[in-house]
């Protein structure tokens, strides 16, 4: 019966799955590898050649500055996933001393953890973010300050609630009755069962914060003009783009959101991998 | 009493499709090469231990079983084959189940509005089962486990169903709330209705059920009279009979072995490895149900 | 008294108390049933005794002594849901192993089949996991054991098979009994005292 199954792409949903991550995983590894390495002179500044469109010597075409948008691009997005994979770790490591300490400790530390997400979700994450940014300076640092504070209480939220439904399952209770200290319990039965919600977690962050990270550099309280980054680069964008410089706006903002929704890919197969029920599809 | 067959099913076979380590798919048989009929007017109970998949025979008649699963065999509802679009218009009117837990009740909905639509019949319903009119105007959370349980029954008998299936209607109730909702039943067939039970509790059932069709690792080994159930002589399957003398009533004397399940089942007479009188015969092919002294029985060697 | 608990009071909400001043004691040798309706408070008063729930008033004594906290409890507890009470990424293997390592006889005498050791939960049936969480219970250091609703979701010969292990063992090291249960032929055959919940209260 199993035939059955290979007749779609002639592979089954978990294989599917993996391909999907893998495809994504390689693409966005690429584009970091291959910012991260680039010499700056690939999109150095020739007056001579300013405001090119799409052509085979540049394909997305160069700026009014006479610089290649495709390398910027590269360069820039790269420095997005830099910043939003530092943000997303801080974050994440906040929610999970967080949530874990909060649903063990419970009593007020857990009331005042529960407050601190509720404030920080009440506001909207961008006027929170800008806030943050600005005070520390703004710059890489700040942006990634920024979007680390403002994006560890959803999945503080999770966290806490899979340790709290854990902490009171017969087998764990039934381990302390057993004579096993706290830490063990900890570390034997809570933690590995958090660890796959916090991995999606993860990953599903990262959209959000190279979003944002975006959103406040475009806002102009994020990196300086002289980086290459999306958010800056659209801003410069939106200049030109009046005078029909389409090319300046679209490209840029096609990558970032194709990076955007690759993430997705690959948080939400992951999420389907790690969900034990999948063995159903 | 007629002796109309209401419902029949020949020869079911349900499998599901699972992923197991890595991407190897592989199908998993819960239930293989069963029989049932149930008549006009009678309560047949299906007994089995918890989680053996015997609530999936429920759901493969009223055809909500998960989309990865593989059914054949063939059941019929009065004599014609039980088709999708057929069961669709049945469904809910002459053919109800009473759901396991509560949960299956929409927990915002008021009761009166999930029995049926229709307010009269609603009242009469409740009228029944002694529950106030009020009652219709509660949700779910609001009733305590014994109306609850009523409106469930409620619900089953709000359209006249012909057929009613109840899986596992009392667990965790004490003996006379267990004792009221089978007596519910009872009455049900008595006025027409022909009713599958499923449980565990087969102490409970051979009180109140015409027929006891035993289920072991996915099948009916046999189908035998409630009144079988006085001495183990009258019984035909040897599982029967090992089931009969371990009853904490009768011996409490166990059989070595345990049950198999999907995914390691062995070929032939699935109770076979734990069976004394074992022949070479009893390991292959399937065997076919056969009629002895007004019962069915799946074995070579019953008499 | 082996165990004991004295004049306990406890309610999930304070307005209400399932249990209002129970006192209740099993004594040397005893094995007890405990008999009475579903949700009546029989669970909630075993998990007392065992030292799961801590009661709003009252004590429970083991030999006299308050039970221990931090240490190997022995008062253990058998639960009606196996598949709830082991975890369900571990092999049951550790799982055993978080009690105590049983040697190959024990688990013989359990039977207990050696390959099911690398298995994990979702790869056993009901019977054979309930096996390994009497087995758990049993550790060396247990004296007294609470079955509440053990056999209950199994089929009757699985029941018979696990209650004859059960009591062998029970016997053999003169550990006590505590079953909470519906079904009075049961109690009769596994018990030497049968109490009625209501009695309690």
């Amino acid at each position: 019966m199993s035939k059955r199954a290979l007749t779609f792409t002639g592979l089954n949903a978990r294989s599917r799955m993996i391909i999907y991550i893998s495809v994504a995983v390689v693409y966005l590894a690429c584009v970091f590898v291959w910012g991260t390495l680039l010499d700056p002179s690939a999109y150095a500044v020739r007056f001579a050649d300013k405001f090119i469109p799409p052509s085979a010597g540049h394909i997305f075409g160069t700026d009014f500055m006479g610089r290649d948008m495709f390398f910027r691009c590269v360069r820039g997005l790269s420095n997005s996933l830099v910043i939003g994979l530092a943000a997303s770790l801080i974050s994440s490591v906040i929610a999970l001393v967080f949530g874990i300490s909060s649903a063990v400790i419970g009593g007020k530390f857990d009331k005042a953890v529960l407050m601190c997400v509720d404030c920080c979700m009440g506001l909207p994450h961008l006027v929170l973010l800008i806030l943050i940014s600005f005070m520390l300076g703004r710059g890489a640092k700040g942006v990634m300050l920024g979007v680390a504070f403002t994006h560890w209480p959803e999945l503080t939220r999770l966290v806490r609630a899979e340790v709290l439904q854990l902490r009171s399952s017969q087998y764990v209770r039934a381990s302390y009755k057993m004579g096993k200290s706290r830490m063990y319990v900890a570390m034997r039965h809570i933690f590995p069962h958090v660890i796959p919600v916090y991995l999606v977690g993860i990953v599903l962050l990262f959209p959000h914060a190279i979003m944002h990270e975006s959103a406040v550099t475009f806002l102009g309280f994020g990196l300086p003009a002289e980086t290459p980054a999306i958010g800056v680069i659209l801003s410069e964008a939106m200049r030109h783009i009046a005078t029909g410089k389409w090319w300046l706006a679209l490209f840029p903002g096609l990558m970032l959101i194709a990076a955007v929704l690759l993430f997705d890919v690959i948080g939400e197969n992951l999420k389907r991998l790690l969900n034990p029920s999948s063995a159903q599809e | 009493m007629e002796n109309k067959i209401v419902l029949s099913v020949n020869g079911l076979s349900v499998a599901f499709k699972m992923y197991g380590k890595g991407f190897a798919r592989k199908e998993l048989r819960v239930i293989s090469n069963l029989n049932i009929n149930v008549r006009k007017g009678e309560i047949i109970a299906v007994a089995g231990s918890s989680g053996s998949g015997k609530s999936l025979l429920a759901h493969a008649i009223l055809g909500i079983l998960p989309g990865n699963a593989v059914v054949s065999g063939e059941i019929n509802y009065c004599g014609t084959p039980l088709t999708e679009p057929r069961l669709r218009k049945l469904r809910g009117k002459e053919i109800a189940l009473v759901p396991q837990s509560v949960e299956y009740l929409d927990p915002l909905m008021k009761v009166g509005k999930q029995v049926s639509a229709d307010k009269a019949a609603v009242k009469a319903a409740f009228e029944r089962y002694k529950l106030a009119d009020s009652a219709a105007n509660l949700f779910p959370f609001q009733l305590s486990g014994g109306m609850m349980r009523r409106v469930l029954c409620a619900t089953a008998v709000v359209g006249n169903a012909k057929l009613i299936i109840a899986d596992e209607p009392t667990p965790g109730m004490s003996k006379d709330l267990a004792g009221r909702a089978m007596k519910h039943f009872r009455d049900l067939a008595d006025a027409g209705a022909a009713v599958i039970l499923i449980t565990h509790d087969i102490d409970l059932a051979l009180g109140y059920a015409d027929r006891i069709a035993v289920f072991y690792a996915g099948t009916t080994v046999e189908t035998a009279l409630a009144s079988d159930f006085t001495d183990d002589s009258l019984l035909r399957h040897p599982y029967t009979k090992a089931l009969w003398r371990a009853m904490p009533g009768n011996g409490f004397r166990p059989t070595a072995g345990t049950q198999p399940y999907a995914g390691s089942l062995p070929e032939g007479c699935l109770f076979a490895p734990r069976c004394d009188k074992k022949t070479q015969e009893c390991t292959y092919g399937i065997i076919e149900p056969r009629e002895v002294r007004n019962g069915e029985v799946c074995c070579r060697y019953a008499s | 008294m082996l165990l004991e608990a004295k004049n306990i009071k406890f309610g999930y909400n304070k307005s209400r108390l399932i249990l209002n001043g129970v006192n209740f004691g099993i004594d040397y040798g005893e094995r007890v049933a405990l008999i009475g309706p579903s949700g009546c408070g029989k669970s909630t008063l075993s998990q007392i005794l065992a030292g799961y729930l801590k009661p709003q008033a009252g004590e429970v004594l083991f030999d006299s002594k308050p039970l221990p906290r931090k240490e190997f409890c022995p008062v253990q507890m058998v639960y009606q849901h196996p598949e709830k009470a082991v975890n369900p990424r571990w092999k049951l293997r550790s799982t055993l192993a978080e009690a105590w390592t049983p040697d190959a006889e024990f688990l013989d005498d359990m039977g207990i089949a050696p390959e099911w050791l690398d298995r994990y939960p979702a790869e056993l049936s009901g019977g054979e996991m309930q096996r390994f969480c009497v087995a758990r219970a049993l550790a060396p250091q247990t004296k007294f054991i609470i079955a509440d609703e053990m056999s209950t979701m199994l089929d009757v010969i699985t029941q018979a098979q696990i209650w004859e292990l059960m009591l062998r063992q029970i016997q053999q090291r003169n550990i006590g009994l505590l079953a909470v249960t519906h079904s009075m032929e049961l109690a009769e055959r596994v018990c030497t005292r049968i109490v009625r919940f209501e009695e309690l209260t």
